[in-house]
């Protein structure tokens, strides 16, 4: 075990630790002390993951050119049968060292912002055994080795986003969105669990690269085996994955499985910033890249699925984006939308090295977008820190009260909006690329979306710092602040460099670096349509005037809509509530209540009191009578015996 | 008929009818007197087979010890002259119902079977010489053990009938 | 010398058994349902008497029984009285039908 396979354990241990500590000692410790053990391990995390970064890309991971997988632990933990264990362990490969490091790096970023954020509340250890725990398990999701040792990490981000969300347990509202999102990840995960079980059973194994292996070589009998029963027009093998990707849509909130995240702003903003824009949401993204050579050669059917489900829900987030006046709830849906886009980056791509820029382009896109919406989530929280509200309309003028709020929430605007030379631009450029190569149409929507992106980014730029004439009397909200503003610069920095980085020579389908292709005459729709965006939203915005309630009376209907959700919500509570309560809920409720329990259990137990009552006399403590019965038996069976004996 | 035979009848009779006393009399004195009557005649058929020392266990014993018992404890829970109260009809249909059955049923399985006499053996003389060498023998055939566990058993009935009866000093501190 | 039959003997025991048994069952009085048991009793020694007279002439293992179970006798009858007497003193009566509190 070399230095960096123990530096890879360490980064996943550490947060297990201290959320171990803070969780069994955190009462006894001060909010202070708390606070620093969490921050230290997981800086210490972020550390050991720039180094074994470093180490994989540069040294031990480069093999001939190329960026092979390296097993760093692996140990069987329950074998099923001879072919079929669970094993747990720690892979390094492009996309896992790249998730790690997103992971710790804004994982710690969020620590850090926390102790300011979060300064005074009541169970604040609590809220850091939370958040050490999701690094923990999200740390381990990455680094899987076997299908099922991502499951139970995917369970248990599932938890510590559940407890994150519900953080504020006396607010009710916080009460129902945790429960929303533990019950629509858990329904999705329930297709994620059944495609583990169709993949296992088909390949007899669980461990990734084995199944990976079996279902993409040519000629290889499970593969033949697999696709050879077809459903609905498409292989066992497509439906398998199409279910593991269910799984996927649930976390990353793919329509229609998205309404969970909305309400998830109910909890802290660090948290949203981490686990509901950084890293937990891209999990899915994540499990269709860790499957995405079986994906590519075996079922491009599911694929393509997956880029039209991507493509809708990107511009149907942006959509309803553009009409939310919850600052937070445009950010979760400016998420969803970013995450769409990242998934049908993946559904464009193809297998070999001139088709899978798509790929490298959605992992450049996930890596960036961590940076700049996590950004844009701490900025919101600072905003929210200092008016007390989510609503926009409290909100306007505040540039001069938050001016670092101001210039790195611009900053990570403009890179969302793809504005030429920050990273967002250059991974978005990429995906569209991809997409433009393979599938016109979802290209044009994806062109569209990053238009409407561009808009709905600066319709919140410029209702918080704009909007309103400044205040007079105007003083700044920060100075005191710096737990919460150093992470805010640090992530400036990576929002407005991490597009530098020659990401296709790291992240690649197949392991080997490649040049993303970067046409100058290529990029003039997307950055025209991002400009277009923004100019609109200053017209509307940027000081106050009633052309934008012109407009929404205008389309009052569609306006609705938007700002409504497209009712999604309200069809799932119809269909849960009305259909399946009625149809379902209720009569197997009357069946539990008269069958199972008054016939069965309250009848048995009757017919016990009945009978008990119907023999009490028996025991009448009249010593005749029981005599008597006595004797009445014995000669009963005297005379039974000799008849039959005699 | 020889006279034994004559004599066993008359006692047969005799035991059988002052036993329906002491089972039927309403009056506990009368009941007792009857049992005791009944007793003596037992041991008197006891005199008839010749089984001596039996014949005088029973008397001594229970005559002398039992009945004596049986009619202090009636003295001392019962004022003199008193009648036991009627039994239930039900009650006593039932349980007449039930030893007439029996009675009917033994009858009949005593009357089917044939007993069969050891034959060719040296009768054994039941007298106290013979009884009291075989009560303490301790090799094969013998009873001192069952004697032994007797004397216990007697103690321990002394022990309890004291500490049953006894009245307790906090009962009368009350 | 003629001898009574057996089965005649046994007769008369199984009469004075189901007598006390009558008894035993018809009587509301601890006492009366005492005597009731020693006439059982006795009906069962008469019994063993008979059988080692009329079967087993060389033996004496009837006599034996017949000794212990007087014995026996003695001690229930000894028990029973100081029974007798104490719930006579808790309830101040001996009537089976009123002291039933040992029941459900």
């Amino acid at each position: 075990m070399n230095s960096y396979d123990l530096s890879a354990l360490l980064i996943v241990i550490l947060p297990a630790l201290s959320f171990l500590v803070l969780g069994l000692f955190g009462n006894r410790l001060s909010n202070r002390v708390s606070g620093l053990i969490g921050c230290a391990s997981l800086v210490t995390t972020a550390i050991l993951a720039i180094y074994v970064a470093a180490g994989y890309f540069f040294d031990f991971g480069l093999v001939g050119g190329v960026h092979e997988k390296h097993i760093a632990l692996q140990f069987q933990w329950l074998k099923f049968t001879e072919n079929l264990s669970i094993d747990l362990g720690i892979v390094l490969d492009p996309i896992s060292v790249m998730m790690l490091l997103v992971i710790t790096i804004v994982s710690s970023m969020v620590h850090i912002y926390s102790l300011g954020y979060m300064k005074g509340e009541e169970y604040f250890e609590r809220y850091y055994a939370y958040l050490s725990l999701f690094s923990f398990s999200m740390l381990g999701l990455v680094i899987a080795v076997n299908i099922f040792q991502m499951y139970i990490f995917w369970e248990l981000v599932g938890v510590s986003s559940f407890l994150l969300i519900g953080f504020y347990f006396t607010k009710p509202s916080a009460i129902a969105a945790a429960k929303k999102a533990f019950i629509v990840t858990r329904f999705a995960d329930l297709g994620f669990l059944i495609g583990i079980l169709m993949l296992s059973y088909n390949t007899k194994s669980l461990d990734f690269f084995t199944i990976i292996e079996r279902l993409t070589q040519v000629g290889s009998p499970y593969l033949a085996n697999f696709t050879a029963t077809s459903f609905m027009g498409m292989s066992a093998l497509s439906w398998a994955l199409l279910l593991v990707f269910m799984g996927g849509a649930g976390k990353s909130a793919m329509f229609p499985l998205h309404i969970w995240l909305p309400d998830a702003m109910e909890g802290p903003t660090p948290v949203s910033a981490l686990i509901h824009a950084a890293t937990m949401v891209v999990a899915g993204v994540f499990l269709v890249a860790r499957l995405f050579p079986v994906f590519a050669i075996s079922a491009p059917d599911a694929l393509l699925i997956i880029a039209y489900i991507g493509a809708f829900t990107a511009l149907f987030a942006a959509l309803i984006a553009c009409t939310q006046t919850d600052i937070k709830r445009v950010l979760a849906y400016s998420t969803i939308s970013q995450i769409a886009y990242m998934m049908f980056g993946l559904g464009v791509a193809g297998w070999g090295a001139e088709n899978s820029e798509g790929f490298t382009g959605s992992m450049f896109h996930l890596f960036t977008h961590a940076f700049f919406k996590a950004l844009l989530f701490l900025g919101a929280g600072a905003v929210i820190h200092a008016v007390h509200s989510n609503e926009m309309k409290d909100m306007g003028g505040l540039r001069k009260s938050l001016p670092i709020t101001h210039i790195t929430f611009l900053i990570a605007c403009l890179a969302i909006a793809g504005v030429p030379g920050l990273s967002g631009f250059f991974s978005k450029e990429a995906i569209l690329a991809a997409a433009f190569h393979s599938h016109p149409t979802i290209f044009y929507v994806g062109l569209f979306t990053s238009g409407l992106t561009a808009y709905y980014m600066f319709r919140l730029y410029f209702r918080i710092f704009w909007h309103n004439p400044v205040p007079e009397h105007s003083h700044n909200h920060e100075g005191h602040t710096w737990a919460m503003n150093i992470p805010l610069i640090i992530l400036a920095v990576g929002a407005a460099l991490a597009g530098w980085i020659p990401f296709g020579s790291f992240v690649s389908a197949d392991g080997k670096a490649m040049e993303l292709p970067f046409h100058l005459t290529f990029s003039i729709a997307p950055v025209a349509f991002g400009l277009i965006g923004i100019g609109i939203a200053y017209l509307l915005y940027a000081k106050k005037n009633d052309v934008p309630d012109k407009i929404a009376s205008s389309i009052n209907a569609f306006y609705k809509a938007s700002y409504n959700k497209f009712y999604i919500d309200e069809i799932y509570l119809f269909i849960t509530k009305k259909v399946l309560f009625n149809l379902v809920g209720r009569p197997a409720a009357w069946f539990d209540r008269t069958v199972v329990n008054g016939l069965f259990i309250n009848g048995s137990a009757e017919a016990t009191v009945a009978t008990s009552r119907a023999i009490k006399p028996m025991q009448s403590g009249r010593l005749q009578s029981y005599t008597m019965f006595f004797l009445g038996g014995v000669l009963l069976l005297a005379a039974l015996l000799i008849i039959k004996f005699m | 008929m020889s006279a034994s035979t004559i004599i066993f009848y008359i006692l047969a009779t005799l035991v059988v009818v002052f036993g329906a006393l002491t089972v039927f009399s309403r009056k506990i004195f009368r009941a007792a007197i009857s049992l005791l009557l009944s007793l003596t005649f037992v041991a008197g058929l006891y005199f008839l087979w010749d089984v001596d020392f039996i014949g005088a266990l029973q008397i001594i014993i229970y005559v002398g010890g039992i009945i004596v018992l049986i009619i202090f404890s009636i003295f001392l829970t019962h004022h003199s002259g008193q009648k036991l109260p009627k039994a239930k009809v039900s009650k006593k249909l039932l349980s007449g119902t039930l030893a007439v059955a029996g009675l009917g049923f033994t009858s009949w399985v005593v009357s089917q079977f044939v007993f069969k006499p050891a034959v060719g053996v040296t009768p054994v003389e039941p007298n106290v010489h013979n009884i009291g060498l075989q009560m303490l023998n301790y090799s094969e055939y013998g009873y001192v053990f069952p004697f032994e566990v007797i004397n216990i058993l007697l103690l321990a009935a002394l022990v309890g009938a004291i500490v049953i009866a006894i009245k307790k000093s906090q009962e009368t501190e009350k | 010398m003629e001898q009574v039959p057996l089965s005649h003997i046994l007769i008369l025991s199984s009469t004075l058994f189901f007598l006390g048994v009558y008894g035993f069952f018809s009587r509301r009085n601890l006492i009366t349902m005492l005597m009731s048991v020693e006439l059982i009793l006795n009906s069962v020694n008469i019994n063993f008497i008979a059988f080692n007279k009329y079967l087993f002439p060389h033996q004496l293992e009837g006599v034996f029984f017949t000794m212990f179970i007087i014995v026996v006798a003695a001690a229930e009858v000894s028990i029973s009285i100081a029974i007798i007497i104490n719930l006579y003193r808790r309830f101040k009566t001996i009537d089976i039908e009123d002291t039933t509190t040992m029941k459900y």
